[in-house]
């Protein structure tokens, strides 16, 4: 690339997507709780910038008017969200964790994600919810999860979820462009990491709904979602050490999926593991695993394997969260097994 | 313009009686529609039709509002075409909502009817992201949601009601008090007795009207339009109305009411009262009122007609619209055409 490799953290990466989408859209709004912080105290004005500090500085720049600290309130900001986004702006959303689901769950689920088709394509949902997911920091069951399988679960929403500085801000510019709703899941352990991509300072966007193939390889396909492709190359390194050739998918977006490029990588390399930090009981990887089955049984030399934390709920202390999470190890093994 | 002695120029006392008029034949058509069993599960909205019919008198096409699972009477009040609405209702493609939505979700953003929705009270925060929009965008518009005295007990009526105060929204929360969630009576469901009352904790006006009065109806609307547009921030309305039929097609609701209550609520009928009034002000004669009954009836049997000749949608349109932008052929699993029920499956069961 010639010049000097730009590297910034995923939350300056989304900082910056945030601050350039709504200098080049009036329409776009940011609200959530503390996105700002400090609300409507004039002295006291960005004291967060944001839970994850992704929001920070933006109410200097684009003003009270369309950066917007709410009250502690799911159900009723992002149904006003909903309601934004059918009369005229491009409204970004704050969940703060994925665990607070439960409480706003009607809005995403009945309103933002039937809409468009319940009322005959007449109303548009340009929605974008940002949220946090995650074990590892001990934060315990209800601040920690990574759920992703009841939004895939639903039609008429999108999901995307960025590995890392650049695809976050690619994913997040293509988001708030899209007519329909799109939830952006962000792994919080990993929000403070820079990665070595090279992350331009001029806006770009990544296609949502399109996989990216990480690294090339033909014994063995390793599907990372988010954080755990990160995972994945770290595994394939240490498999490519031993001999093998690994190819590694970033599927980026959840849903819509890309079934195209995972069949394609499986029918050449014939073996696959898929790495998902959701909970294993209808998640993605059984998503993609039953897709594999189904579409290219007679391709495979192994069955599918899924790599997920077991079935319960995040604990708390480290000695057992350690335990919970998928790591590079067992990503290793996993790979073994099937290889073997 | 010619004031009468509501203070309500004539030709908008005209207007609201063909609305109210014409909500009541077009729920009676919707009733043999469904009696024949050309759909399944009706709430009908008669009793209640003054309520929208004196809101939606003081809104234009680019304000918005949301209804309920009963929400034809909001439609109709709001504008939305009656042959597309009983299309919507017998499932076909020339629906507002093409056949994908039905009675409980008709929506025509054209018309500024932004959906009836089927689960109590979820429309009310999506209202105030509407008002929402009208404040950050700088336009006057304003945005109504009306919900029923169940939806009174909903979180989100809440944190709604919170959110624009807070933020000083175009937005007018309609509660019509029917007295009945399903079967379960207000009286037992709604601590405090009183809807309007619960506007103080926010401190915004809340407001008892008798929503059996269009004239009534009409002026505390005003107000609280007036307010939204001004600036002024939100108003809670409580109007006390009453469904003369079931919840929903097959339900008795002598089974958890009395005859007596109902006919004391009968005699107060909207579209009577206006009538009386009407007459005995001069402003207009029976003839004149039952020509415009006549043409109530005339415009809601073509709708009728427009419904039942208009085709049911392609099997293809299963998959319209489930994303405004998605990539067409992109496999999913179940997008595909094949195991699609059968037809006949689709046609309506024989009366």
């Amino acid at each position: 690339m010639g010049d000097k490799v730009r590297k910034v953290s995923y939350i300056q990466a989304v900082n910056e997507v945030l601050r350039q989408e709504m200098e080049r859209d009036s329409s776009v709004i940011v609200m959530g709780e503390d996105v700002a912080g400090g609300g409507g105290r004039p002295d006291k004005k960005d004291a967060w910038g944001g839970p994850m500090r992704l929001t920070k500085g933006l109410i200097f720049e684009f003003g009270e008017n369309r950066v917007r600290d709410t009250p502690i309130s799911e159900a009723g900001f992002i149904g006003a969200g909903v309601g934004a986004a059918a009369t005229g702006l491009r409204p970004v959303v704050e969940l703060m964790y994925v665990g607070f689901l439960g409480v706003c769950a009607d809005q995403i689920f009945n309103n933002a994600a039937k809409m468009h088709y319940m009322f005959g394509g007449k109303v548009k949902m340009p929605l974008t919810i940002m949220t946090a997911t995650g074990a590892g920091l001990n934060n315990a069951a209800q601040h920690s999860e990574t759920v992703y399988s009841v939004f895939t679960h639903y039609p008429g929403l999108k999901c995307v979820v960025p590995s890392g500085p650049y695809t976050a801000k690619g994913l997040y510019a293509s988001a708030i462009r899209d007519d329909d709703p799109v939830i952006i899941f962000n792994n919080r352990p990993a929000m403070g990491l820079r990665s070595d991509d090279h992350v331009p300072e001029e806006p770009y966007t990544i296609p949502i709904g399109k996989a990216s193939i990480s690294v090339e390889g033909t014994d063995i396909t390793l599907i990372g979602i988010g954080y755990t492709t990160r995972l994945c190359m770290e595994a394939a390194e240490e498999l490519e050490s031993d001999g093998y050739s690994v190819e590694v998918i970033d599927l980026l977006s959840i849903s819509p999926l890309d079934t195209e490029t995972i069949l394609e990588s499986v029918r050449k390399t014939r073996k696959v593991v898929i790495v998902d930090e959701d909970y294993p009981r209808c998640n993605v990887a059984s998503d993609i695993s039953a897709l594999v089955a189904e579409e290219a049984f007679d391709y495979l030399d192994a069955p599918p394997k899924r790599v997920t934390p077991p079935h319960t709920s995040v604990p708390y202390s480290r000695a057992l969260e350690a335990h919970w999470i998928p790591n590079k190890d067992k990503v290793v093994s996993a790979a073994r097994q099937v290889l073997e | 313009m010619t004031l009468t002695t509501s203070g309500i120029d004539s030709k908008v006392l005209i207007s609201m009686f063909r609305t109210m008029i014409t909500i009541r034949r077009f729920e009676e058509q919707s009733k043999r529609e469904a009696d024949s069993g050309k759909l399944r599960g009706l709430h009908s909205s008669i009793g209640q039709e003054a309520v929208p019919t004196g809101m939606c008198a003081h809104l234009g096409d680019k304000d918005f509002i949301f209804g309920t699972h009963r929400s034809h009477h909001h439609c109709i009040a709001k504008g939305v075409d009656l042959r597309q609405m009983m299309a919507e209702l017998l499932g076909k493609s020339t629906g507002t909502n093409k056949g994908k939505g039905g009675t409980m979700h008709i929506a025509d953003i054209d018309k500024g009817m932004l959906g009836a929705n089927g689960v109590v009270g979820s429309n009310i925060p999506v209202s105030i992201g509407a008002a929402l929009s009208a404040q950050v965008l700088g336009t006057d518009h304003v945005s109504v949601v009306f919900f029923g005295d169940g939806a009174a007990n909903q979180g989100a009526l809440h944190e709604a009601l919170n959110l624009a105060a807070i933020w000083k929204l175009p937005a007018i929360f309609v509660c019509e008090n029917n007295r009945y969630a399903e079967s379960t009576p207000f009286e037992y469901a709604v601590a405090g007795g009183s809807v309007a009352n619960r506007a103080a904790g926010y401190d915004i006006p809340g407001v008892l009207v008798d929503g059996q009065s269009v004239l009534d109806m009409y002026e505390v609307s005003g107000e609280a339009v007036g307010r939204a547009r001004a600036g002024e921030g939100p108003t809670l309305i409580e109007a006390q109305t009453y469904r003369y039929h079931g919840h929903f097609g097959a339900d008795n609701p002598l089974a958890y009411r009395t005859e007596e209550e109902e006919e004391h609520y009968k005699e107060k009928d909207c579209i009577k009262r206006l009538t009386d009034y009407l007459v005995e002000n001069a402003i207009a004669t029976t003839e004149e009122l039952d020509k415009l009954d006549q043409e109530a009836v005339e415009s809601v049997a073509e709708a009728a007609k427009f419904a039942n000749d208009s085709p049911f949608p392609n099997p293809e349109e299963l998959f319209d619209d489930v994303y405004s932008d998605y990539p067409k052929g992109a496999l999913v699993a179940g997008m595909q055409l094949d195991g699609l029920p059968d037809p006949g499956l689709v046609t309506p069961p024989s009366s």
